[in-house]
């Protein structure tokens, strides 16, 4: 089976995040107000092929733990959905 | 015989000449170790130097620790060789596991290229060894995510076990404690954020880098 994976990486809290307060900080002057904790992470997608969803989100567990995050300063959230983009084995 | 200093080089290190050249100045034996390379035989010593290894793509040194040559590194460091990481290269040390912590972006989002004051904690290295602890030297950063930063506990132990071995004198990063330098427990790794290799002639502003590179050399 072939799943599409977002890995959603912001952050931990209490690390500085510059790139999300400089942001915030501009906002008022273009006439946005009431916006508040801004922040900037990135996001990760892709394609796998696993026998079933667990065996996918243990995969892509293990992925992001070991190499697309870094645990001392990042955290992550997961999506693992069945691939709709046809070209399925 | 003239200690061999290994420099490892990824695609995107830019410091590896200006490294062998200040270990080749001070009487060592500088040698370039490419990056899919794993052998270290006849190596002394292993310096990892700062650029922007593989593009610093997903992280600063995420990419870089899987190659052969830092496999390599991780053996010859776990053997008790020393190995020292500079900016990037401490980076890449972090994200090796072979020294605690991680450098996140610095405050204020700039890029700081500028001589900072660092002042020697600990003597107990084999880059401090002969300096005072409290001397304070002239010596370049050159960083974007230079920012030390680790959980409170790493952060007693490193105080505890004095492996910080270098403290900024004015943070510039806003780095936790005013962390340049650490090292492992067994004090035979060690990262900077600073550039000695970048002040090792008084014609460069500072001649401070090469007092590290001589207790480095002297040790081996």
């Amino acid at each position: 089976m072939r799943f599409s994976v977002l890995v959603d990486i912001q952050l931990r809290e209490g690390i500085a995040d510059p790139a999300g307060s400089t942001i915030e900080r501009v906002l008022p002057v273009l006439g946005y107000e009431g916006i508040s904790d801004v922040s900037v992470g990135k996001t990760i997608r892709f394609e796998i092929e696993a026998v079933d969803a667990a065996s996918a989100r243990v995969m892509v567990g293990d992925l992001t733990d070991s190499f697309l995050t870094n645990p001392v300063i990042e955290r992550a959230q997961l999506s693992v959905e069945l691939s709709t983009s046809g070209s399925s084995s | 015989m003239s200690a061999v200093v290994g420099v490892v080089v990824f695609p995107g290190t830019n410091c590896e000449i200006d490294t062998i050249e200040a270990v080749n100045n001070l009487g060592g034996i500088g040698r370039i170790i490419w990056h899919g390379d794993d052998d270290l035989s006849g190596v002394d010593a292993v310096i990892v130097p700062g650029g922007f290894a593989y593009g610093d793509y997903l992280r600063p040194g995420a990419i870089a620790r899987f190659s052969p040559a830092m496999n390599a590194v991780s053996r010859f460091a776990r053997c008790g060789g020393p190995v020292v990481g500079i900016c990037n290269g401490f980076q890449i040390l972090t994200e090796a596991g072979l020294l605690p912590g991680a450098l996140q972006k610095n405050n204020g989002l700039r890029f700081i290229c500028e001589p900072v004051l660092v002042r020697v904690e600990s003597p107990d290295s084999i880059l401090t060894r002969e300096i005072e602890a409290g001397s304070e030297l002239t010596i370049p950063i050159n960083h974007f995510e230079g920012n030390f930063t680790c959980d409170s506990y790493t952060l007693a132990e490193l105080k505890g076990e004095e492996r910080i071995l270098f403290r900024y004198v004015d943070n510039p990063n806003g780095s936790i404690d005013n962390i340049a330098g650490i090292c492992n427990s067994e004090r035979n790794v060690i990262g900077l954020m600073p550039h000695p290799e970048r002040a090792c002639e008084e014609l460069l502003g500072s001649s401070d880098g090469a007092i590290l590179f001589n207790s480095l050399l002297k040790s081996l």
